[in-house]
């Protein structure tokens, strides 16, 4: 991450000058970051609201029987968090919220068991394959109505929004199937350095 | 019918959750406001990390290095089977949303919803997501800077749909 950051930032000055849009650059460098604190502003309240029912959730027991339902799939994607009912709970969730398409309620729930996984592994560490898992889950589009693009097609006069559904969802799939292959693949490859 | 069980999603997860704890004797607001707080230390331990990657993604969008880079590629996507209408929108994809979206719009606009490079546009963008945003948020937010091999499977997935857009297209609507 850190390379294509700095890979990035020297595409974006060389892309500048070549364009002659170097000054857009500079704009848009400072009214990004500002941009990027109303965004986690925006994100806050909903991440306080599903932590909030998380907790609540788990002293009640409920999130112990929700991460029993989607235990079987778990085991095989996220081997490291079989005896954790909470993270596991919070991904169910999340996948969840991501198929409805509601990612504004998918994002925070993600980010909370991001944030769970990353406390069995201090800032420095490298990524686990089971946070791996998790991105590349959120990375492939998993939703089954395409709201927004039907949306759209509707406004631009389509006489069938919906028709590219079954193209969508067999495009989706195979991504799906892809990418968590190659996670399977490079997870076998490159096995994560437990502590001992 | 879907858009009821998507809208009742959300409402029903809440008053479901809280009506749970009730019957389980949960003390609510005590164990809410403790969930909240941790929620509320992920939030501020996510803006830092975050400023750099949204700050940096929207340099390179304000750059016009996409747009030299959809010209060097447009002939090897041609190859490939990408409408080359709908080259400039499988190269911003997976950079940024709201860019990937008003590409998107244009070739609604300039081709026609249900002419092949508007149906292939649709399907790369409902099938695929902001690939490198969602990956800088997720690690951003704990401070991960070593993904490893997050970012090239998850890349390896949108490829997938960009190059088998076309052929589901044909294979499901022609």
């Amino acid at each position: 991450m850190n390379w294509i950051l700095t890979l990035m930032a020297a595409a974006a000055v060389a892309g500048g000058l070549v364009s002659g849009r170097i000054e857009a650059v500079g704009e848009a460098a400072l009214s990004r970051c500002g941009e990027a604190v109303s965004l986690i502003l925006s994100l806050t309240g909903a991440l306080c609201l599903w932590s909030g029912l998380m907790e609540v959730a788990r002293r009640a027991g409920l999130t112990e029987k929700l991460a029993a339902l989607f235990r079987p799939a778990a085991a095989r994607l996220f081997p490291g968090l079989r005896e954790d009912g909470e993270t596991l709970g919070l991904i169910a969730m999340n996948v969840t919220a991501n198929l409805l398409g509601l990612g504004n309620a998918a994002t925070p729930l993600g980010l909370a068991a991001m944030g769970r996984m990353a406390e069995h592994c201090p800032p420095g560490r490298p990524a686990t394959r089971e946070m791996i898992t998790l991105v590349v889950l959120n990375t492939c589009s998993i939703q089954l109505i395409p709201a927004t693009v039907s949306a759209l097609r509707l406004a631009a006069g389509s006489a069938a929004p919906m028709e590219i559904l079954p193209p969508m969802l067999a495009a989706s799939a195979l991504s799906l199937a892809v990418s968590l292959g190659a996670v399977a693949l490079c997870a076998r490859l490159f096995p994560d350095r437990r502590e001992p | 019918m879907s858009a009821l069980l998507a809208g009742l999603a959300i409402p029903a997860a809440i008053a479901g959750v809280l009506g749970y704890g009730l019957f389980r004797r949960v003390n609510l607001l005590e164990a809410f406001c403790a969930g909240a707080k941790q929620g509320l230390r992920t939030a501020a331990g996510m803006a830092p990390p975050l400023i750099l990657f949204l700050t940096v993604l929207g340099m390179l969008e304000a750059s016009g290095g996409l747009d030299a880079l959809c010209w060097a590629v447009r002939p090897a996507a041609e190859a490939l089977g990408v409408p080359p209408e709908v080259t400039p929108l499988a190269l911003l994809r997976p950079l940024s949303g709201s860019g990937s979206l008003a590409v998107f719009q244009g070739i609604l606009q300039s081709c026609g919803p249900d002419s092949f490079p508007g149906r292939v546009a649709s399907v790369i963008q409902s099938a695929s997501e902001t690939t490198f945003y969602t990956t800088a948020l997720y690690f951003g937010s704990v401070k991960v800077s070593r993904t490893r091999y997050a970012l090239p499977c998850s890349l390896l997935g949108d490829l997938a749909v960009i190059l088998s857009a076309g052929w589901m297209v044909r294979l499901f609507l022609d």
